[in-house]
């Protein structure tokens, strides 16, 4: 029995991990570029939700083929990163960077506050489910445990391709390359060429639709309503506190780390579940301020 | 000198005249503030109850308000948080000049207002929360209920339950972690222990409110295999928890009892299963099936839909039952005090003894200011005439036998509740007709 909770409780935990570190992978991504701590995030996850919700009920309603179904959550979540995402950066993201810390995140927290109402006004309150996907694909028993292969394969291989996908980017391309570099020091990849701009620009759009994603990917699983951001957005950053801000790699462990916690909290004390990653959090930064991966900095004047 | 002295006195007198006379007049309106979540998770109960609103006290007015006065509503969003919703809830007392409030859908939010309303003196009808502790331990003047309280919506469901399946042996609980889901555990555990002292609680889980996934709570579920599952979420909670669990066969072999998933029913089309028990938190539905031919009734669900393109749900029965005791209060009073527009305390006597309706059964308002609301329950069946499902061998638990007497508190009442309850003859069954 202990063996086959601890199974059950790891599946869990690895399809819940999976949502989460895509979300946590656009919000440290941004902040290793930009400096910036974008709460808005928040609402790029919703939105990329809200839109492929949208998607799939279009697909359902004109009888469109149901294969289409997994693809066009991927394509609202691109939508809404160059869409939103790109607008953000340009009007009031790059404008803000060289600003005190304390009001970058009070401006995105505007922003974050601004798109919550915006999507009330396109979406309404009312709850949205839309999970045919998920119906589609089936499901697959383990140890007597009935799970969707959405969440059971879909979401970790999902997680996993972004993930490789991003470190392929970054050390393998020229664009990827600029970006560490733009990562490391702003001014001097300036003076060696790079286009920082333009490298801040792609790096928003890039993170603004991997929480798009987290967000179109969760969207088969869970109701839509207004709120639904927040909640993300907070668990997202005690993964990349936890990690170390900017950890791309290092927010994979945590994220893996958070979520199967949680999920043997739900099978042995569930009353501590919510409070779990928290704990977590604050056990490392205990430890480690500069969190778990992150090599601790000279501070730069 | 002494002149005037006498101006003065007489300028004081002839103010203070003034002021009595003003009291006894007839304003040219009534303003009614009222509570109810516009934003956050909650306001898929806020809008449906604002609908409502909205629509009755158009109607209202049009057949000439109270005694000739029109209703004046000024909403207040509840999701705004306790502190901003206290301030709100005092400015439109004290600077809009509303006469009476109807606050609150959350019981954090009554908890908060309820004392205010008493200092403020203003008429406070809690129309849609349901704590049964804010009128057990204190006794107020000017706050009411209009419907039920916690106790009499959890016992009732627990009779329900044990009608429907008497024979189960196990039971798991997936409540949202706040005042109702701990409450309404707290009190359907206690009845359960008297009633069917013999039944196993294997878990007991309490997901965060506004939790997103329910996954590891279902997995969890599916290796303890309790025979029913009670969950009192509700809005996107419990869609979600609903929909994980059906995907994954869950509600298969387990009974779900769903006290509050009327109000989930058109949103969960096709994705909720047959043979699940639902409540109405009142008897509250569109196919109640002593009202559903109501000339009143039907004209109300054909306005709503037209207003919000679906059906009512119960928080837009609460307003209406809200509204109801509001007009039937002042039309009393006035009555009592012979054709004249009475004080807010001479409001409060009236519906201290009120007999008033909205859409279901008549309620009784009592004198611990506690209205006494029948509460409906049903079983989930398809129906060719709705895409969504409809209820089935339904039953209509009067509130007097579920509702501890004035002045005692629930927990300890319900200690003493015996199985003779299930025996009653007041319990009425209905299967589902066109």
């Amino acid at each position: 029995m202990n063996l086959n909770l601890c199974l059950t409780a790891i599946c869990d935990g690895v399809s819940s991990a999976a949502l989460l570190y895509l979300t946590a992978l656009g919000l440290t991504l941004i902040f290793g570029v930009m400096r910036i701590l974008n709460v808005a995030h928040g609402s790029l996850y919703a939105f990329g939700g809200y839109l492929a919700a949208t998607f799939g009920i279009v697909i359902a309603q004109r009888g469109l083929p149901p294969a289409l179904a997994l693809p066009a959550l991927v394509v609202a979540a691109i939508i809404v990163g160059v869409l939103v995402g790109g607008t953000l950066e340009v009007t009031l993201l790059r404008r803000i960077l060289d600003k005190d810390p304390i009001l970058q995140l009070i401006i995105t927290f505007a922003v974050f506050m601004i798109l919550e109402d915006v999507q009330r006004l396109i979406w309404g309150s009312q709850p949205y489910f839309v999970s045919d996907v998920v119906n589609q694909l089936g499901m697959t028993t383990v140890l007597g445990i009935t799970y969707t292969n959405y969440q059971l394969f879909v979401l970790p291989v999902m997680a996993l391709v972004a993930f490789l996908g991003i470190q392929y980017f970054l050390k393998r391309t020229r664009l990827g390359r600029e970006i560490t570099a733009v990562t490391h020091h702003r001014e001097v990849a300036t003076a060696l060429g790079v286009n920082a701009k333009h490298v801040s620009l792609l790096t928003f759009i890039i993170g603004a639709s991997l929480g798009a994603l987290g967000g179109a990917l969760a969207s088969p699983t869970t109701s839509l309503v207004p709120g639904i951001g927040a909640d993300v957005l907070v668990l997202s950053f005690a993964v990349i506190a936890t990690a170390g801000l900017g950890q791309l790699a290092g927010s994979a462990v945590t994220a893996l780390v958070i979520g199967i916690a949680r999920a043997f909290a739900v099978y042995l004390m569930p009353e501590i579940e919510v409070l779990v990653p928290y704990l977590i959090m604050v056990l490392v930064l205990l430890v480690r301020p500069q969190g778990l991966f992150a090599a601790a900095e000279v501070r730069r004047v | 000198m002494k002149r005037k002295v006498f101006v003065i006195v007489a300028v004081v007198l002839c103010s203070l005249m003034a002021t009595l006379g003003y009291g006894q007049q007839k304003p040219s309106e009534l303003k009614v503030g009222i509570t109810t979540f516009v934003s956050g998770p909650a306001s898929v109960f806020g809008l449906p109850g604002k609908a409502a609103a909205e629509i009755l006290i158009d109607d209202m007015n049009r057949q000439g308000g109270i005694n000739g006065v029109k209703i004046i509503p000024i909403f207040i969003d509840e999701g705004v948080g306790g502190d901003k919703l206290l301030s709100e809830y005092r400015r439109v007392v004290q600077e809009q000049g509303a006469k009476v409030m109807l606050a609150s859908i959350s019981s954090g939010s009554c908890n908060i207002v309820a004392p205010v309303a008493e200092d403020l003196k203003v008429l406070n009808i809690m129309w849609d929360c349901s704590t049964e502790k804010i009128l057990e331990s204190h006794r107020y003047k000017y706050v009411f209920r209009s419907g039920a309280n916690a106790t009499t919506e959890m016992i009732a469901t627990l009779i329900y339950v044990l009608k429907m399946k008497p024979d189960f042996k196990t039971i798991a609980v997936v409540n949202m972690d706040y005042a109702w889901g701990r409450d309404s555990w707290e009190l359907f555990n206690a009845g359960l222990k008297v009633l069917k002292p013999d039944v196993k609680v294997l878990a007991e889980l309490f997901p965060k409110f506004g939790a997103t996934d329910f996954s590891t709570e279902i997995s969890r579920l599916q290796a303890l295999k309790p025979d029913v599952i009670l969950s009192t979420s509700w809005g996107g909670d419990l869609d979600t928890f609903i929909r994980q669990a059906s995907q994954r066969g869950l509600m298969r072999n387990t009974l779900f009892v769903l006290p509050l998933a009327e109000s989930s029913l058109e949103r969960l089309g096709a994705a909720l299963p047959e043979g699940v028990i639902i409540g109405g938190i009142g008897d509250h539905y569109f196919l109640h099936p002593e009202t559903k031919n109501d000339p009143a009734h039907k004209a109300f669900i054909q306005k709503f839909r037209a207003k919000t393109g679906s059906y009512p749900i119960y928080p837009s029965y609460h307003m209406a039952q809200a509204l109801a005791a509001l007009k039937g209060a002042y039309e009393q009073a006035i009555k009592n005090n012979n054709g004249k527009w009475p004080t807010t305390e001479q409001v409060a006597d009236a519906m201290r003894s009120l007999t008033y309706k909205g859409f279901g059964r008549t309620l009784h308002m009592r004198q611990d200011d506690q209205g006494l609301e029948a509460q409906l329950f049903g079983i989930t069946k398809s129906v060719p005439e709705y895409p969504f499902k409809v209820l089935d061998q339904m039953m209509i638990v009067p509130a007097e036998l579920v509702t501890p007497p004035v002045g005692e508190q629930s927990l300890d009442w319900v200690k003493k509740i015996t199985p003779a309850m299930l025996n009653s003859n007041q319990l009425k069954t209905y299967q589902y007709t066109k």
